[in-house]
C-alpha cells in the first residue's frame, strides 16, 4: 500500500512537470487508463499531512498547504480528463478529420485513396439519388419532428395534469424510446407487411373504410410516410419526457396571477407556458432534428432505401456507397455533405442555449 | 385604482373557468380519452410483437378464420427454434458483454472529467465541458465511415472490442454532462469541511463526492447500458461473422433470409433482445427519467 502511494507520488512529480510544456495530454493517458490508481487516496508529500487531521495545526500551515495545493491540481486535472478526452480525441475527433480528408480522396475498400480534390462532391450533385436522398432527409426531418414536438408537447401537457398511476403511465410511456429501434423497427415492418397488416386488416375487415389492403412499403410515397409514422411513434416518448420537465419548472404562481387578471386557458398557454418552454424547447428540438436528419436504423431496417431508392436517407445512402459498396470516398463524401446541416442546427441550440446562462461557473461561483 | 375595480371581474371570469375545468365529464373528455389513445398506440406494437412471438404460422397467416389481435393455441415453437436452431444466445452474451464493457468504460471516463470539470475549477474547464457537450452533437452517422478505417487500422475489426472502445464516443459526453449537473447539486461545503480537516482530493472524491453522487452514477450506468445495448450502425459496420453480432444486427442480418419472412422467429427475436433493457428499464426507471429530464435541464 505504502509503496504504491510513493509510487504515485513519483508519478505526479514527473508529469506535473511535463504538464508545464504542454505534453501533459499524451503523458497523462497511460497511466489515467488505470482507474485504480486515478481513485487512489494520494498522499500528501512532507511531514505536514501526517497530523493533518489536528485543527490547530491545519489552520498554522494553511498557506504553505495551498500552495501545495495548487501544485498537484493541474495534473490531477489532466489525470481526471485523460480517459475521456483520450477516448473522444482517438475515437471521435480523429475519424470526424478523417472523414472529411477521405471525402476528398478516392480511397476503396482494401485501397489507399489519393486527393481528388472536390470530385467526389462534384459528382455527389449531379447524381439523382443524392439529391434524392437530401431531399428525403429534409422532408423527413420537417414533418417527422413537427409531428413529435405537436404530439410530444400535447402528451406533455396531458402529463402535466392530477391523476392516479401517473408515474407508472410515464414510465410506460417511455417503452419506444428504451427499446432498440431497429427491433421496434422490425415490429413496423410487421405492421406494414402488404398482405398481414393489421392495420390494413382493421380498414378493411373491420371498419370496412377500405375495399383493398394498403401497399405500405411498395410504392414512394406510401413508403415515406410509413417511416415517418415510425419515427413519429419511436420520437414522441422522448419529447414528451423532456417537455414534461420543463413544464414542472414554471411556477404555478404565474398561472395564478394571468387567472386573476382574467386569462383565458388558451392566453395562458400562449403567454406563459410557450415563452417559458422556449428554451428547452430549443433544445429538445436540436437534439431532435440533428438525430432524425441522420436517422439511419429505421430506413435501414424498413425499406433499405427501396422502393426504387426513393426512402434513402444521406445516413443510408452513405452507408449503401461506403460500407456495402466499398466506396469509402464517396460515402465520406455523402456523409460529409451532412454537416453543414447540422452545424445550422447546432448554432440554433446555440443561441437557444445562450438565452439562459447555462454555463456552469458563471451562475454559482 | 384600476387594480381594484378590475378585481372582482376578473375572479369572477377565473373562478367558473377552474371549476368547469375540473367537472368529470370535460376532464375526461380532455386528458383521459387522449392519454388513452396515446398510451394504446405507443404500446400497441410491442402488443402485436409479443403476440405474434407466440402464434403458430398456421394463425399468423390466416386472418380470416382468427381473431389476429388474439392467440387460439399459444405455441413456444418460434422461441424455441430461436435458442436452440440459431446463434441467438451467444448473440445475447456478445451484447451483453459490450454494454456492459463499454458503460464501465464511460462511468469511469466521465466520472473523472465531470469532476474535473466541475470541482477542480481550471482556467477552461467551461470550454472542456463545452467541448464534450458538442461532441455529443456528432452523429454515428458521420463518424461510422472513417471509424470503420480507424478500427481496421488498430487491428479491432470484426471484434467486440472495437465495439466496447467506439460506443463511449457518444456515452461520455452524455454521462460527463449529466454527472457535472449532479456534482453541481452536492454542497461544495461538504468538500470544504473535508479539505479543511486535511483530506486529499482524491480522499474527497472517493468518500464524499461519489457516495453522493450514486444517484447520477446509476443514471449515467443505465442509460449507457440502454444506448449500447441499443446501438445499430457501429456494430453492422464493423462486425462482420455472425457470432460476434450484437442482437439488434444479427437479427436483421441473420434472421431476416429469403422472400418468406419468419415472422413469428423476428418477432420472438424481437422481443428477448428488447426484454432484457425493458426489464432493467423498469428496475431503475425513476432513475432513468430523471437522468433525461436532468439532462435536459442542464
Amino acid at each position: 500500500m505504502t509503496s504504491r502511494h510513493s509510487g504515485m507520488v513519483r508519478n505526479h512529480q514527473t508529469s506535473g512537470a511535463q504538464m508545464r510544456t504542454g505534453k501533459s495530454r499524451d503523458s497523462g493517458f497511460d497511466s489515467a487508463h488505470r482507474p485504480g490508481m486515478t481513485l487512489e487516496p494520494r498522499k500528501d508529500k512532507g511531514p505536514m499531512s501526517v497530523t493533518a487531521l489536528s485543527t490547530h495545526g491545519a489552520i498554522a500551515r494553511q498557506p504553505s498547504w495551498l500552495v501545495r495545493l495548487f501544485d498537484y491540481k493541474p495534473f490531477l486535472i489532466v489525470m481526471c480528463l485523460a480517459p475521456a478526452i483520450g477516448l473522444l480525441t482517438v475515437f471521435l475527433t480523429y475519424p470526424l478529420g478523417l472523414g472529411i480528408w477521405l471525402a476528398f480522396t478516392d480511397t476503396t475498400i482494401g485501397r489507399r485513396g489519393t486527393y481528388v480534390g472536390l470530385e467526389n462532391f462534384q459528382y455527389l450533385l449531379t447524381d439523382p439519388l443524392w439529391w434524392n436522398a437530401v431531399f428525403y432527409s429534409v422532408v423527413y426531418t420537417g414533418v417527422a419532428t413537427f409531428g413529435k414536438f405537436a404530439l410530444g408537447f400535447w402528451l406533455a401537457l396531458l402529463l402535466n395534469n392530477h391523476f392516479p398511476f401517473k408515474s407508472l403511465l410515464r414510465a410506460i410511456i417511455l417503452l419506444p424510446w428504451i427499446v432498440p429501434t431497429v427491433l421496434s423497427a422490425l415490429a413496423f415492418w410487421w405492421i406494414y407487411d402488404p398482405q398481414f397488416s393489421i392495420i390494413s386488416y382493421l380498414l378493411v375487415d373491420v371498419l370496412h373504410w377500405r375495399s383493398s389492403n394498403i401497399d405500405f412499403l411498395g410504392s414512394p410515397w406510401p413508403a415515406r410516410f410509413s417511416l415517418i409514422a415510425a419515427n413519429i411513434w419511436r420520437g414522441i416518448p422522448f419529447v414528451a419526457i423532456s417537455l414534461l420537465a420543463g413544464l414542472q419548472t414554471i411556477s404555478p404562481s404565474l398561472y395564478e396571477a394571468a387567472m386573476l387578471d382574467g386569462a383565458s386557458a388558451w392566453q395562458r398557454f400562449r403567454y406563459i407556458t410557450f415563452p417559458m418552454m422556449m428554451p428547452i424547447l430549443a433544445i429538445v428540438m436540436t437534439f431532435s432534428i440533428i438525430f432524425t436528419f441522420t436517422d439511419f436504423q429505421l430506413v435501414y431496417a424498413i425499406t433499405r432505401g427501396g422502393p426504387v431508392n426513393s426512402t434513402h436517407l444521406l445516413a443510408t445512402l452513405a452507408f449503401q456507397r461506403g460500407i456495402a459498396g466499398g466506396e469509402l470516398g464517396e460515402g465520406a463524401a455523402i456523409a460529409v455533405s451532412m454537416i453543414p446541416f447540422l452545424v445550422f442546427a447546432t448554432l440554433f441550440s446555440y443561441f437557444g442555449l445562450a438565452r439562459r446562462k447555462w454555463q456552469q461557473g458563471e451562475a454559482n461561483d | 385604482m384600476t387594480d381594484t375595480v378590475a378585481q372582482p371581474t376578473a375572479d369572477a371570469k377565473a373562478a367558473p373557468d377552474t371549476m368547469a375545468w375540473d367537472s368529470g365529464l370535460r376532464r375526461l373528455m380532455m386528458i383521459y380519452l387522449p392519454l388513452g389513445c396515446f398510451v394504446l398506440i405507443l404500446l400497441f406494437p410491442f402488443y402485436w410483437m409479443a403476440i405474434t412471438s407466440f402464434k403458430p404460422n398456421a394463425e399468423l397467416m390466416n386472418y380470416k378464420d382468427n381473431n389476429p389481435f388474439w392467440i387460439s393455441s399459444p405455441t413456444l415453437a418460434h422461441i424455441k427454434h430461436l435458442l436452440f436452431n440459431t446463434a441467438y444466445p451467444r448473440w445475447l452474451t456478445t451484447t451483453m458483454l459490450v454494454a456492459v464493457g463499454s458503460t464501465t468504460l464511460s462511468l469511469i471516463a466521465s466520472t473523472l472529467a465531470a469532476y474535473a470539470i466541475e470541482r477542480l475549477r481550471f482556467r477552461g474547464s467551461p470550454y472542456v465541458g463545452l467541448g464534450i457537450y458538442l461532441a455529443y452533437l456528432v452523429p454515428p452517422s458521420i463518424l461510422f465511415i472513417p471509424l470503420a478505417t480507424v478500427v481496421v487500422q488498430f487491428g479491432l475489426f470484426d471484434s467486440p472490442l472495437a465495439l466496447i472502445l467506439v460506443y463511449p464516443t457518444f456515452l461520455v459526453p452524455f454521462c460527463t454532462w449529466l454527472l457535472i449537473g449532479y456534482f453541481k447539486s452536492i454542497p461544495y461545503e461538504l468538500e470544504e469541511c473535508a479539505l479543511v480537516d486535511g483530506a486529499t482530493r482524491l480522499q474527497i472524491l472517493r468518500r464524499i463526492t461519489l457516495p453522493l453522487a450514486v444517484p447520477g452514477l446509476i443514471s449515467a450506468g443505465i442509460f449507457s447500458f440502454t444506448l449500447s445495448w441499443n446501438e445499430f450502425i457501429y456494430a453492422l459496420a464493423f462486425i462482420q461473422s455472425g457470432a460476434n453480432k450484437t442482437v439488434p444486427v444479427a437479427i436483421l442480418t441473420e434472421l431476416v433470409t429469403g422472400d418468406v419472412y419468419q415472422w413469428g422467429a423476428l418477432m420472438a427475436g424481437s422481443l428477448l433482445g428488447s426484454l432484457p433493457v425493458a426489464i432493467f428499464y423498469s428496475l431503475f426507471v425513476d432513475y432513468y427519467v430523471s437522468s433525461l429530464t436532468g439532462a435536459v435541464k442542464e
